[in-house]
This record gives C-alpha cells, structure tokens and sequence, in this order.
C-alpha cells in the first residue's frame, strides 16, 4: 500500500523510477517560491475499507490560487476537512509556513490564520452585514467603558466592515446594516468571501464558491478571488467548474480516488486534459508541469 | 431569484425596482423592527377600550394592570432568550413555583435569614435551567421533550418538598416579600416586583440588543450552523441561556411571592403558557434568532390590557381565552408573513 501510494503521489514530477529520490522529500518541485505557505504531506485518511486519503500531498505557495478538481468522491472534502481540522488525518502532517500544525477543530485553524468559506453560505441570515463579518469575532467598545459595559462597537465594525468591502472591489454591498437575509445568493457569498479576506491573515480556503451561484455573480466572486491573491493571500478554490478554476487557478491539484493524480499548470495544460486526468482517461506521465 | 436583479452596481437600478405597494412597505417594517407590531396593537388596544370604558385608563386600573403582568412578564424575558434560540420552555412555570417554595419554605420552616433564602432560591432556579440546558445540549433533546420531561419532574418535587403546603408571607423575612412592597410613583401605586421586572427587561435587552452574548445567542437561534462555523461555541451559547433562564425564573418566583403575598404549589398554574404566548405576541419568532424582550414587554401587556378592558367593557370573562388565542394565533400568522419579505 505505502509503495502505490508513494509512486501515486510523485507521479507529479516523476515517473516510477524516481521513487527512491523523491521518497526524501523536500518540496517534489524545487520551489522558488521559498517555504510553501500550507503544505500538507502523506495525508491518508480512512474510514474502514473506505479510503478517503491515500498518502496526498499539497502545497500553496505565497500569493497564489490552487485550484482543486476531482469527481465526488474523490477526495476533495476530506483533504479539505483535513486541512481545516475539522477531520484528523490518520497519517501524515501539515505544515504552516514550515512549522507542523495538528489542528483538532476548525476554530483552530482559524486562530492559525486559515479561513474557510464553506459551501453552504455559512452566513446568519437575520443578522446584518458587519454583524455576519464579525460574528464570533466582535468588537467591543475600546477603553474601560467597553471592559465595565461590554458594549459593541457596532460604529466601529459597520466602519472596518464597509472598508474590507471597498478594499475588495465590492461595490453592490453599500449599507452594512442590511440583513444577510435580504441580498442575493452572490451577496451572501461576497460576505462570506470578505470575512474570509478580512481574517485569513495567512490561507483562504474556498469550498465550492460558485456552486449556488448565477453566471454574474460567479464572476464577482471570481473577481473577489484576484483581489485576494492580489492582497498577497494565497486561496485554496475547490470547485467543480472547470472553466472558473482554470480562469483562475496558478496550479490546479488534481484528486482521483482518493490520490492526488497530479499538479497541473492551466497554461499549459487544457480544463479537458485535467478532466481526462481527474477522470482516469489519461494518467499524467513524467509531466514537470507545475515547474514550468 | 428574481430580486438578484437588484445586485448591479449600475446606481439607475434602483429605479428599475418594482414600486413597492403599502403593504409591502409595512411588511418591511415589521420585518425589520419586530416589537413595532405588538406596539401598534397595545396603542391601539388601550385606545378603543379606553373609549369602551373611561376608567380603563384610571390610574388605578394602570396600577392594577402592571401589577398583574409582573410575574409573567418577568418569566416571558427567560422564554424569550430560549425561544430566540429556537428553543421552547415548557417547564418554567414548574421551575418558578418550585424556586419559591425552596425560598419560601426554608425560611419560614428551617429559619434561614431572608438573603440565604433568596440565594437558596436562585441555586434552585439556576439548576432547573442548567438541567434542561444539559439535556438540549449534551443528551441533545429537544427543548420541547426535554422541557416536557422537567415540567413534571418540577411540579412533583414541588409538591413532595411542600407537602402540597402554601407558606403566607407573613412567616417569610421581609426580604423575600420585599417585591410586595407598595411604591407610588406619580399617580401609580404599583410593588417593587413590578420596578423588578421593568429593570430586568432594560438589562435583558441591553445584553440582548449591545453584546458579543447577545448577538450570538441570536446567532444560534438563526441559524445554528452558521454560528458555529463562525467560530461560536453554540453549546456553550445554548447552556448559558437555559441557565441564565433559570436566573430569571427565580427572579420571578421572588416578584410571585410578593404578588401573590404567598408560596403555593398552586401558584401560576398557567404560566407557562401565558410566557409563551406574551413572547409570541411579542413577536419573538418560534423559529428563532428574531425578536427580542421588549416586543415581549408589549405582548404581555396586550394580554393584560385585553383582560382587563374586556372585563371592564362587561364581556364575559369566558370570552378572554377566546380574545387571547386570536391574538396568538395572528401574531404567529403575522410573523409567518413578515418571514416571507422580499427586499
């Protein structure tokens, strides 16, 4: 089992012959990126006879956009879930910015510096706008007037609220006092994107962004997604729509049964060769692609 | 889907949007300012029965009137910060008596000094809310088997520890019927238990309305999900109401005893219901995260004001359960239709 996995998962830069080689592994690639942001490493992940992970590897380097294509069932939750901590991998370690992480819930991984925007717009609809963005994170009054009252800072956060927006480009989103409830599927989205970019000091992870969402406002978010990566946060877009993950993505991970089938460059590799790949059509043999 | 058509940026959009027709605006409104309806209907309430009958509005029926709300409108601010949760307490009026007779009883059988008793009370009232936030939160039951469950196991151990007794206040300290007190202000001779239960809701609803507290408890009652990839520990959230709700109760089984002059297994044998229907005329959503104590404030008074100015217009008393379940019936009617705002 550990031989497969281990020849599965440096197919990305080699072929077979390699192994011994890559079996030392510092980064498969050599990146001159300097240390991956995330890096997860021989993740296996199992429930049983069902193989969830098996021996995967991933890297996010600074300032860029992965992109994460599989089948259902490929593995791209779990590897997700993994990261985030909301599972415990069986085998393997993650590292943030060179240092080992072992995250036990998602809320530690958020205090790391990742924050993840899950597929089912995780927004409280009753409440406002700046109340979605600092949920879980308010703000109280400065001073010792906010010690003594525990006051909100409800001024305060509808102000950074608004500016997170600006800075992201959002224009459609004026008044921060406006219910979650009230805005569109896209809206909700670009509040759920914007916590994400207020907070993720370090990676965002993005489940399926613009699955719910219609052609414009997958474009909005897609454009939320540049102004991230140009802020210098690298993301994390896991998502089924090719053209949107090539349209956006540096390098695109591909998931296959539960192995990471390969790392791919959208510039030189097609949304129909990674369908071919992602679906077994095609085995990526020694393709460099992610050096190139 | 079709209001998406909304989200451009072009500024002439706004134009493009349909007209909104009165109902619609009114709709918006109570959607965004849920105690603005119960609000309407007490004014105008008060007014058509202060037409019926001038001495409605006499001072001494005023008096009269706040006095009887006190003590359900004091155990509705705890119904509220469950039902805000999407929760529903069924056990409160059980837990309220069983706080009294414990306050009562140990200090007018076993001699403990009033502050002890009260302190003994509020233990009582506080582990009744932590047992049923245990049960919603680590057994995962839902609050209204949960609460099903403690209603009777509260009434019985009430009823066992008192012997079925009543303890008149006249055999308490005077601290434990300090909320009987009488206090004029202005032209209103009202008890303590009444500037009590005024001063709780100020505080509720600031807590409610101003901090990192309140707003997740509304998180929680909204959508449970979201809070807690938010990062909120909904849990801990879900438990502390249910134990602050068990505060809350025995504040109200002080302000009881002060009313009622008394602590009797047979006091407020309706309270639990009449706390649920002040919080949903109030306009509290049972489906939580929408609301808040003070629509409460002005669903139980609808109650109060219906009572009284039915009675004093010489309507059969047996007509007020009807009037008072129109009026639930239509507040959830009304908050089911606000539920559908489009914006």
């Amino acid at each position: 089992m550990t031989d497969t996995a281990h020849s599965t998962s440096m197919t990305e830069h080699g072929s077979d012959d390699q192994l011994t080689e890559a079996a030392d592994r510092p980064t498969p690639t050599p990146s001159s990126k300097g240390t991956p942001v995330l890096e997860a490493r021989g993740l296996v992940k199992t429930w049983g006879h069902v193989i969830g992970l098996a021996d995967v590897d991933l890297r996010l380097d600074a300032g860029e956009v992965l992109g994460v294509i599989g089948d259902n069932g490929a593995g791209k939750s779990t590897l997700i879930k993994c990261l985030t901590g909301a599972l415990t991998p069986d085998r393997g370690e993650i590292l943030l910015e060179g240092r080992k992480v072992e995250f036990k819930s998602p809320l530690e991984s958020r205090t790391a510096g990742i924050e993840t925007v899950y597929q089912t717009l995780a927004v409280a609809p009753a409440l406002d706008i700046a109340s979605n963005m600092y949920l879980g994170r308010e703000r109280r009054v400065p001073g010792p007037i906010g010690l003594i009252t525990r006051k909100l800072d409800k001024r305060g956060m509808v102000k950074s609220a608004k500016q997170e927006m600006t800075k992201l480009g959002i224009a459609t989103l004026q008044d921060m006092r406006q219910r979650v409830e009230t805005l569109s599927g896209g809206q909700r989205q670009a509040v759920a994107v914007a916590r994400a970019a207020a907070f993720g000091s370090k990676v965002i992870i993005l489940d399926e962004p613009t699955a719910a969402l219609g052609v414009r406002e997958s474009n909005q978010v897609l454009d939320m997604i540049r102004e991230v990566r140009r802020q210098g946060i690298p993301v994390i877009l896991i998502s089924h729509n090719m053209p949107h993950v090539f349209g956006i993505a540096d390098r695109v991970h591909i998931q296959r049964l539960g192995r990471c089938a390969g790392v791919v460059s959208p510039a030189t590799t097609t949304a129909e060769e990674a369908v071919a790949i992602m679906t077994g059509a095609k085995q990526l043999q020694p393709a460099p692609t992610s050096d190139a | 889907m079709a209001d998406t058509a909304s989200v451009s940026a072009e500024p002439d959009f706004e134009s493009l949007a349909p007209k909104l027709t009165p109902l619609t605006r009114i709709q918006r409104q109570l959607h965004a300012h849920p105690a603005l309806g119960p609000l309407i209907v007490l004014i105008a309430s008060a007014i058509v029965f202060s037409f019926i009958n001038a001495r409605f509005y006499a001072s001494a029926n005023i008096s009269l009137m706040l006095q009887q709300v006190a003590v359900i409108a004091t155990l509705a601010v705890a119904q509220t910060l469950i039902i805000l949760t999407a929760g529903i307490d069924l056990s409160i009026g059980a837990a309220m008596i069983l706080s009294q007779l414990f306050m009562a009883q140990v200090a007018a059988n076993n001699h403990v000094p009033g502050l002890l008793a009260l302190l003994i009370g509020f233990v009582v009232g506080l582990g009744t809310g932590m047992l049923n936030g245990a049960l919603v939160t680590r057994f995962r039951l839902p609050p209204f088997i949960a609460t099903l469950g403690t209603l009777s196991i509260f009434t019985s151990i009430g009823l066992l520890y008192a012997g079925g007794q009543t303890t008149q206040a006249s055999q308490m300290p005077g601290l434990l019927n300090w909320t009987g007190n009488a206090v004029k202000i202005g032209p209103y001779n009202l008890i303590n238990g009444v500037l009590l239960m005024i001063a709780l809701y100020i505080v509720v609803n600031y807590v409610l309305g101003q901090t990192k507290w309140g707003r997740h408890v509304y998180a929680v009652g909204d959508d449970v999900d979201a809070a807690r990839l938010a990062g909120i520990r909904t849990n801990l959230v879900l438990f502390s109401v249910y134990a602050v709700a068990g505060l809350i109760v025995a504040v109200a089984a002080w302000v009881s005893i002060g009313y009622t002059g008394a602590a009797s297994p047979n006091n407020a044998v309706n309270a639990n219901l009449e706390s649920i229907t002040a919080v949903v005329i109030g306009g509290t959503s049972l489906f939580g995260g929408r609301g808040g104590v003070i629509g409460t404030l002005f669903g139980a008074l609808i109650v109060v004001v219906f009572t009284s100015g039915l009675t004093l217009a010489n309507v059969n008393d047996l007509y007020q359960p009807i009037a008072e379940g129109i009026l639930v019936i239509a507040a959830v009617g009304v908050d089911q239709w606000i539920r559908r705002v489009k914006v």
